[in-house]
């Protein structure tokens, strides 16, 4: 007996559906990168918490700058590292909605570390996602903060060389110190179990804004394959080994 | 009305925001305009009318939460002198990128670098031909006094949603610290959520209910075509501004044969040498620019019909003299002059530097009549021979 097409879409066969609050623009990321998944969840606790009319999110530059082209939710774009002072000036005239950033680690870890360090001093009642993928993407590969010893980027052909270029840098391990930051956590999205454990973070640091907590900081360890040369699937193997025992996962803080 | 009070042209600025209905204030202390943090800190409006003020880590922090406050569609202040301005210029250019509302207080100090702390007006170029990258203009008002000061603030909120445009009051250390007068506006109350549902909803992002699709605050296109587009449209809205925006004050025009342009402090100090000349039978006025974006370039072409010369003041080694001349047109003689790095110029240095520019065109009239004379005498011999 053969099965048609119409016997299997039928309501109860239905395992996953894609939240309301992505719009059904495609994705401009490259596929397997960490990004989508990331931004998905995020819509997906907006969606169930039912806040999207108190929701205003912050893009700045980097791969995730069109954002707002994908989150069917209320947002800005901000300039390269601003977001967390641009996000502090929406939380303040906003006290009672929900404000969050989206920054990578150049953004956050480079150019914007003034801001991410004095909103997080400030306790600002805000969530700010943190994707780590130890490069700068958008630009076309060239070495982050965060990048890795001996990793190759487009600027540190030879590898990164720690006596010239400096160290990776562990943002979250930085803003768990300040008195502002009430929940400071490492996760990533590379398996189901990942991206389950993120989204509990995700709706954590939501809770903590009703209730006036401060800053939440998640940073989401994420793949970069086009920038790290490596098909996707090799890449998250990659990440696994090499990233994460720079950036351990695990809560930090609260 | 409110009360008169005796007031700094710092604290003017912050208590007229306070009663003019912003929501919010960003800065950073920098001399000469400290004061508007520290009145505002001290008044503590939050308790009052709601308006917020934060101490910011840096301009460029306090001009993007410019940027968040506006782009929800609240009236955000931000303040600062020429260094913390220039550090601004980033902030300032994605402002009027999106078209955000807002206003910027300019309180200038003598440069280049870190300069001095005294007053200058070194900041006109940066101020009126885009000081941040990008084809860009921000409404310009120059107040010349402490009443103004005060009074821009609320015109500037006004202009700024009128256009959705960034407004600066390009003061200078002089206004921001002298004491003067000032009439004193009644409380107007800050917009409720409802208002600003109601004014900026189309545009501003307030959390997306059912109703509406989401609103996005960018400056961003990829592609170039709709970025043109975009360019063309502030174009439209700058020229837009130029036929309706346009400020300025004459004084003692009307007969004028020897014109003064000049703008904030410069123009009250071109207004005592009009005085001290005048007493000598010298008849000279003053076209102050009060909108320096728009530029009252046709009132300074009208005046060539009756002005023999112009000469822009300003403390600065020569900036507006380029708007001054372009206005011109090369149809009169247009000198400049200035002190600058902090120095104020006295109004008998002034006269003295105008009475140079009279005494060098009479020397020219002089000649041409000379040689018109010499000519017609010429003609009428060669006459008589024939
Ligand atoms: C002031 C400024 N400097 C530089 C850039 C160019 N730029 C755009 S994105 C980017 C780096 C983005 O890297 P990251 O924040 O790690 O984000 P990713 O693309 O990796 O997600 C840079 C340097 C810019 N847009 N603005
Ligand atoms: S360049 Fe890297 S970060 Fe950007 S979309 Fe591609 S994989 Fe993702
Ligand atoms: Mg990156």
């Amino acid at each position: 007996m053969s099965i048609s097409i119409q016997d299997i879409i039928k309501e109860e066969n239905k395992v996953f559906s894609k939240t309301k609050l992505l719009t059904d623009k495609v994705f401009s990321y490259c596929p397997g990168c960490g990004h989508g998944v990331a931004h998905r969840i995020i819509m997906e606790v907006i969606e169930e918490m039912g806040i999207v009319n108190q929701t205003i999110g912050v893009a700045p530059v980097g791969c995730s700058v069109l954002a707002y082209d994908f989150m069917d939710i209320d947002m800005q774009q901000a300039a390269h590292g601003r977001a967390p002072a641009v996000a502090t000036g929406i939380s303040r005239v906003f006290p009672d909605k929900y404000v969050f950033t989206y920054q990578g680690d150049g953004d956050l870890a480079a150019i914007g570390t003034a801001e991410t360090i004095h909103a997080c001093s400030r306790g600002e009642n805000i969530i700010i996602f943190f994707i780590n993928n130890g490069i700068y993407g958008m630009t076309g590969g060239q070495m982050a903060p965060t990048t890795l010893e001996g990793m190759k980027t487009s600027t540190s052909p030879h590898g990164r060389d720690l006596h010239q270029m400096g160290f990776p840098i562990k943002m979250t391990e930085i803003v768990a110190q300040l008195d502002g930051v009430q929940f400071a956590t490492r996760q990533a999205v590379h398996t189901p179990s990942a991206v389950r454990k993120t989204k509990k973070a995700v709706k954590k640091a939501f809770e903590n804004v009703k209730n006036k907590k401060g800053v939440s900081f998640i940073e989401i360890v994420s793949n970069c394959n086009s920038g790290w040369k490596l098909a996707p699937v090799k890449a998250n193997e990659w990440m696994e080994e090499f990233m994460f025992p720079v950036y351990p996962i695990g809560d930090i803080k609260g | 009305m409110g009360e008169l009070r005796l007031m700094k042209g710092n604290e003017a600025i912050a208590e007229a925001a306070i009663r003019c209905g912003c929501d919010a204030y960003f800065g950073y202390p920098i001399t000469p305009q400290s004061e508007i943090l520290e009145y505002l800190t001290l008044q503590n409006p939050e308790k009052t009318t709601g308006m917020v003020v934060l101490q910011a880590e840096s301009e460029i922090a306090a001009i993007n939460m410019v940027y968040g406050a506006a782009a929800c569609g609240k009236k955000a202040l931000t303040s600062s002198s020429s260094p913390g301005i220039s550090l601004k210029q980033e902030g300032i250019s994605y402002i009027a990128g999106a078209e955000l509302p807002a206003v910027i207080v300019n309180v200038v100090r003598g440069g280049p670098g870190l300069g001095t702390i005294q007053p200058s007006q070194s900041d006109y170029f940066q101020s009126v031909k885009g000081g941040g990258h990008g084809d860009y203009k921000l409404i310009v008002l120059a107040p010349n006094s402490v009443q103004e000061q005060y009074d821009f603030v609320k015109l500037g909120f006004d202009l700024a949603f009128k256009y959705r445009n960034p407004v600066l009051i390009l003061s200078d250390g002089a206004i921001g610290q002298m004491m003067e007068k000032v009439q004193i506006s009644d409380f107007t109350p800050r917009w409720t959520e409802e208002e600003i549902v109601q004014m900026t909803g189309s545009w501003a992002t307030h959390g997306k209910p059912e109703t509406r699709k989401h609103n996005i605050v960018t400056s961003l296109n990829l592609q170039p075509e709709p970025q043109e587009e975009h360019n063309h449209h502030l174009q439209r809205k700058y020229k837009e501004i130029e036929d309706n925006e346009l400020r300025y004050e004459k004084f003692f025009c009307e007969d004028a044969e020897y014109v003064f342009v000049a703008y904030g402090t410069s123009s009250r100090l071109c207004q005592k040498a009009i005085q001290l000349g005048r007493e000598k039978g010298l008849k000279l006025g003053l076209l102050r620019p009060i909108t320096l974006f728009p530029f009252p370039k046709k009132q300074i072409k009208m005046a060539t019909k009756k002005a023999k010369a112009f000469l822009a003041v300003e403390m600065s080694a020569g900036q507006m003299v380029e708007d001054v001349q372009l206005a011109v047109k090369g149809k009169r003689p247009v000198k400049h002059f200035g002190r600058y790095g902090g120095m104020i110029p006295m109004p008998d240095e002034i006269l003295e530097a105008m009475e140079e520019l009279i005494a060098k065109v009479e020397k020219k009239e002089a000649k041409k009549a000379q040689k018109k004379a010499k000519k017609k005498a010429e003609k009428e011999a060669k006459k008589q021979k024939n």
